[in-house]
């Protein structure tokens, strides 16, 4: 997974990189530029062409304040219901045994691979009118933070579940046989050693939550100041032909994506502290 | 007894919010019956979807692995300045939303854009195949690089090197050494690429225009039969993507490496 890189430095260069380095290297940064940064680029460009006031005053329009208010504000509540529910999810899949437990594993990668427009269909199918639970939590916060925990449900596991099972258990029994209790141990031994783990999952949790479009724009029913979030508000701007409004507001978020991604190299640094010399 | 409250707890919690929801699809697509879903499933625009969808994963999946390893080994084997710059730059799509992705080509592309000309010129991007594969090149991009590059760092150069002085020239070493090495990230790089590539719905659904029969993809296809009030071809079509979720789920079981 994209947690699991690792950060080590190896000294670079066989021979066949040398010769071919300069080729790699072009091809990399010639593709990243033309794919990757250009679009991204004729945005930022976009945005500020009217001036920074103009830029600030469409980006901080009633309606888009309130959809980034909501969308920062669910994304952190998802954010940290998969801190918890993730690195629980992470500890029965590598700690406790029960049948079926492969099976179990297996779905976790689910969400990535399901069509995130299937996940909204199919949570407003059971979750919203005529669901067969007689819940309707349809173009309500609550629904729109279900389609989003459907989403990110695999980031903390997927993140937590390698580093807990490198974790030596003899630290722990070390620490019960010193008279220390079941959560004292966790506490104290195992959740320590997850931490940079856990953060680095919630973070990408975090950036997926908001920027989530195709689960969330069919429960959410887009209404202004309501259930309406940013990347749907931006969806609508550009429909309605205000691509510099709806730059604007991009640039915001685009912003908050670079912030989690140096975040995660953070933690990542931090995971890998003592494999350093 | 606190084991058994983790266990049946987090076992809830994933049939709430994910088993239950994925099955549900299943039993709304045939709940009248598996002729009636096969029917949804095979009108001209259900088909139509189904093979641009194709259409645009056998373009973008090719490109992004071929790049994502000659990316992996530049980022890992090869010393360049800008080096972080662009191992961050590959993270990117991970974490932007597929909206923005979408936006961002409809300014370069659009009119008035920066390459707003190619259109005049009788290439057109926007509205028409090159730009949903834009799109999805753009979202799938970092899966290839980030399963090759830790197995690129682990496997380290020592092999290589040896190789080398038998007198392999580079390419063979490449083709005898490392790519044998990083097969099975490849692959699995490739599952996902390949997983996201036919379910991405706000970037292809910005730059594509949606016409039917035309620039619908299968995950644009539910959405518009959704709003058109025709559930069944909605649900239908969802069966279609989940069964290809599931195998792509159970391919990654199969080439997982056996230490996970």
């Amino acid at each position: 997974m994209a947690t699991d890189a690792v950060a080590l430095e190896r000294p670079a260069g066989a021979g066949w990189s040398r010769a071919g380095g300069g080729v790699a290297r072009g091809v990399a940064t010639g593709y990243l530029s033309l794919v990757v940064l250009l679009p991204l680029a004729a945005l930022v460009w976009s945005a500020r062409s009217g001036g920074l006031a103009e830029l600030w005053h469409q980006a901080t329009s009633p309606e888009s304040m309130a959809a980034l208010k909501l969308t920062l504000g669910l994304a952190a509540v998802c954010a940290a219901v998969n801190a918890v529910a993730g690195t629980a999810t992470a500890w029965v899949l590598v700690r406790d045994r029960f049948p079926g437990k492969g099976l179990v594993d297996a779905v976790i990668d689910l969400p990535f691979a399901l069509p995130t427009i299937v996940a909204g269909l199919t949570l407003l199918a059971l979750y919203g009118p005529g669901s067969p639970f007689g819940v309707d939590v349809a173009f309500t916060r609550f629904g729109i933070l279900l389609a989003l925990l459907f989403v990110t449900l695999p980031f903390v596991v997927r993140a937590v579940q390698p580093v807990l099972l490198e974790l030596d258990e003899e630290m722990e029994e070390a620490a019960s046989s010193l008279g220390a209790r079941p959560f004292g141990v966790f506490r104290r031994i195992v959740f320590p050693n997850l931490l940079p783990a856990v953060l680095s999952g919630v973070a990408l949790a975090f950036a997926r939550a908001v920027g989530e479009f195709g689960a969330v724009v069919l429960i959410s029913g887009n209404i202004p100041f309501k259930t309406e979030v940013s990347s749907v508000y931006i969806f609508g701007q550009l429909q309605s032909g205000n691509g510099s409004g709806a730059a604007a507001v991009s640039v915001l978020l685009l912003a908050i994506a670079l912030g989690v991604l140096l975040a995660i190299g953070g933690f990542r640094r931090w995971r890998t502290r003592y494999d350093r010399v | 007894m606190s084991r058994y409250v983790l266990r049946f707890g987090v076992l809830g919690y994933l049939a709430l919010v994910l088993l239950v929801p994925v099955g549900f699809v299943f039993y709304r697509a045939f709940e009248h019956g598996f002729a009636h879903a096969w029917h949804a499933v095979t009108t001209p625009e259900a088909l139509h979807a189904l093979w641009l969808t194709l259409l645009i994963a056998a373009i973008a999946v090719p490109v992004n692995t071929i790049v994502g390893v000659i990316l992996a080994l530049a980022l890992v084997r090869v010393r360049f300045p800008g080096r972080g710059l662009v191992n961050a730059v590959v993270d990117l799509p991970l974490a932007i939303s597929p909206v923005i992705v979408g936006l961002g080509l409809v300014l370069l592309y659009g009119r008035g854009g920066w390459l707003g000309g190619l259109a005049d010129h009788g290439l057109k991007v926007l509205f028409a195949l090159p730009g949903m594969v834009l799109a999805t090149m753009f979202v799938s991009m970092p899966f290839v690089v980030r399963e090759v590059v830790p197995v690129l760092r682990e496997i380290g150069i020592e092999q290589e090197q040896a190789a080398e002085t038998l007198g392999a020239a580079p390419f063979q070493v490449f083709r005898r050494i490392t790519f044998p090495a990083i097969r099975g990230a490849v692959a699995y790089g490739v599952v996902l690429t390949t997983a996201r590539a036919i379910g991405e719905f706000g970037a292809v659904s910005a730059v594509s225009g949606n016409v039917e029969g035309k620039t619908q993809t299968l995950p644009l296809y539910v959405k518009a039969q959704f709003d058109g009030f025709d559930t069944s071809g909605a649900y239908a079509a969802s069966v279609v993507l989940a069964v290809i979720a599931i195998a792509v789920v159970l391919s990654l079981r199969v080439l997982q490496p056996k230490e996970h």
